[in-house]
């Protein structure tokens, strides 16, 4: 991209508010649950929504990932959207974890807890989202004033453990090692790894 | 022996659907195998159980079948190609009757009949399925086993030209499973020719497959085209992949559960997002018929 492009696509940015991100945002969600209702999903709309809800969660994770080094490396300043993005990834995690809870094990809680304790792959998925927890909480202006803005990123880097947790989370619940979680597991340690990298350099 | 009809094992909600994919079937014939197959001629068995069988359109569209991939849709999108006839199967190892044999060499013999069994996959879901098929019993005794002979293994084409998940994969195909000799000879053990009244589509393991219903699902081999009688317990696929989670019996037991799932309840497919989880039967519920096959053995151990 040159110069100009990234200019003007920054002045774009501009005018353009992160509110109706939230709105657009959980679109694919109701959308996809109605599909899932009437049974347009295949055979299993069940584990169809699941696996929906939780790719985007984890595709929002990675997005939010990515808004430092599109700045650092091209210049293209997306901040302002990030907080709607990072948010819209905890309600999908949520709506992952509530199909989960609700629509697969149907509040069997004997069952959900041997799965919570016992089962690497949910015990993983489980962490990833309660660290998601105080960071969805503080994503608002006063946290950041009650925090102070250092303690708020301290808090907010949490975000490296999350990200390939999740990812990781969807590696192992697959029974063979396949191509497409094992990508997201890279991507993620990359993005992770890079703020890494750039501490060093500063 | 009475004739059975297609309308007589299917609740009429399916069956009407059933005339609705025949009708979209015959508007657009680029479909892959979702529509019907040669019907077959088939005879009532004792074989049923309680609850209703599973949708047709959720039975073959819905498969674990990696040779054509590892998605649920994958074999239905991919095992089109397959070429099922011609078709043979080498029968071999501690027979008398060793030989190759054509299909149609198999089935002049033995008469199909029809069977409903439940069906539990590993993964903690199930289907209730009416296949068609015949005891594997009367391969075997056709064979004519030798006294040494105490295990049955099983091995699935390879054929990578029509079997794209074969192609590039750290899979160590060809797929192979196995029973011991008395699991194989126990009337349940069947061979399955078709399903819901029809020959087998080839997501489902066309031409023939083995269909073990105490069993989890990957017991139950697809497209066969070797049968060895031996005296040592053969390898088995999933076993050779990760041998803390699958192991050679694989029964279907609520009481010890899969590294990854609870197999103390299954989730019926076919009855979409609000369907109940049901409880899982030991033995998937042919406790009464198998049970004693295991007497004094460890299940946990020996699972």
């Amino acid at each position: 991209m040159s110069m100009t492009q990234t200019q003007r696509l920054n002045q774009v940015v501009k005018t353009v508010s992160a509110w109706p991100i939230y709105i657009v945002g959980v679109l694919p969600a109701a959308w996809l649950f109605y599909q899932a209702v009437s049974n347009n999903l295949g055979a299993d709309p069940l584990k169809a929504l699941e696996h929906q809800l939780g790719e985007w969660a984890l595709q929002l994770l990675i997005a939010t990932l990515l808004i430092t080094p599109l700045r650092d490396l091209f210049k293209i300043n997306l901040i302002k959207y990030r907080r709607a993005i990072g948010l819209l990834a905890f309600f999908y995690a949520l709506g992952h974890l509530l199909t989960y809870l609700w629509l697969d094990q149907q509040w069997w809680w004997s069952a959900i807890w041997k799965d919570i304790t016992k089962r690497p792959y949910i015990i993983i998925g489980v962490i990833s989202f309660l660290a998601m927890v105080p960071l969805a909480i503080t994503s608002n202006n006063l946290s950041i004033r009650k925090l102070g803005p250092l303690t708020w990123r301290k808090l907010h880097q949490l975000t490296y453990i999350v990200v390939p947790l999740a990812a990781l989370h969807f590696v192992l619940l697959k029974k063979t090692w396949q191509l497409e979680p094992i990508l997201y597991l890279g991507v993620g340690l990359l993005l992770v790894g890079y703020r890494f990298w750039r501490k060093r350099l500063a | 022996m009475t004739k059975l009809n297609y309308s007589d094992v299917t609740p009429k909600g399916v069956f009407l659907n059933r005339r609705k994919i025949i009708a979209g079937a015959l508007a657009s014939t680029a479909l892959p195998q979702i529509g019907f197959a040669k019907p077959l001629d088939v005879v009532k068995s004792e074989y049923t159980v309680d609850g209703e069988i599973t949708p047709r359109d959720a039975a073959v569209t819905y498969n674990n079948f990696y040779e054509f991939g590892t998605g649920k849709g994958d074999p239905l999108a991919n095992a089109h190609t397959l070429t099922t006839d011609p078709w043979s199967v080498e029968i071999g190892g501690l027979v008398n009757n060793a030989g190759t044999f054509g299909l149609d060499d198999i089935l002049k013999d033995v008469t199909l009949e029809e069977r409903i069994y439940r069906f539990r996959c590993v993964e903690a879901w199930s289907m209730v399925v009416p296949w068609i098929g015949f005891s594997l019993s009367e391969l075997l005794k056709k064979a004519d086993p030798q006294s040494g002979a105490k295990y049955v293994a099983f091995e699935t084409l390879y054929r990578p030209e029509e079997m794209p998940g074969q192609k590039n994969s750290r899979f160590p195909y060809p797929y192979v499973e196995g029973l011991r000799l008395d699991e194989a000879m126990n009337p349940l053990t069947m061979i399955a020719t078709g399903m819901y009244g029809e020959e087998l589509p080839n997501q489902n393991g066309a031409p023939l497959r083995l269909v073990v219903p105490w069993k989890y699902g990957f017991k139950s081999i697809k497209s066969i085209v070797k049968i060895t009688l031996t005296d040592e317990q053969p390898p088995t696929t999933w076993n050779l992949i990760a041998d803390n989670e699958y192991g050679f019996y694989s029964n279907v037991n609520p009481e010890v559960d899969h590294p990854r799932w609870s197999q103390a309840s299954e989730r019926p497919i076919g009855g979409g997002l609000f369907a109940k989880r049901i409880p899982t039967l030991m033995f998937n519920g042919y406790a009464d018929e198998v049970a004693s096959l295991y007497s004094g053995m460890d299940l946990r151990t020996n699972f």
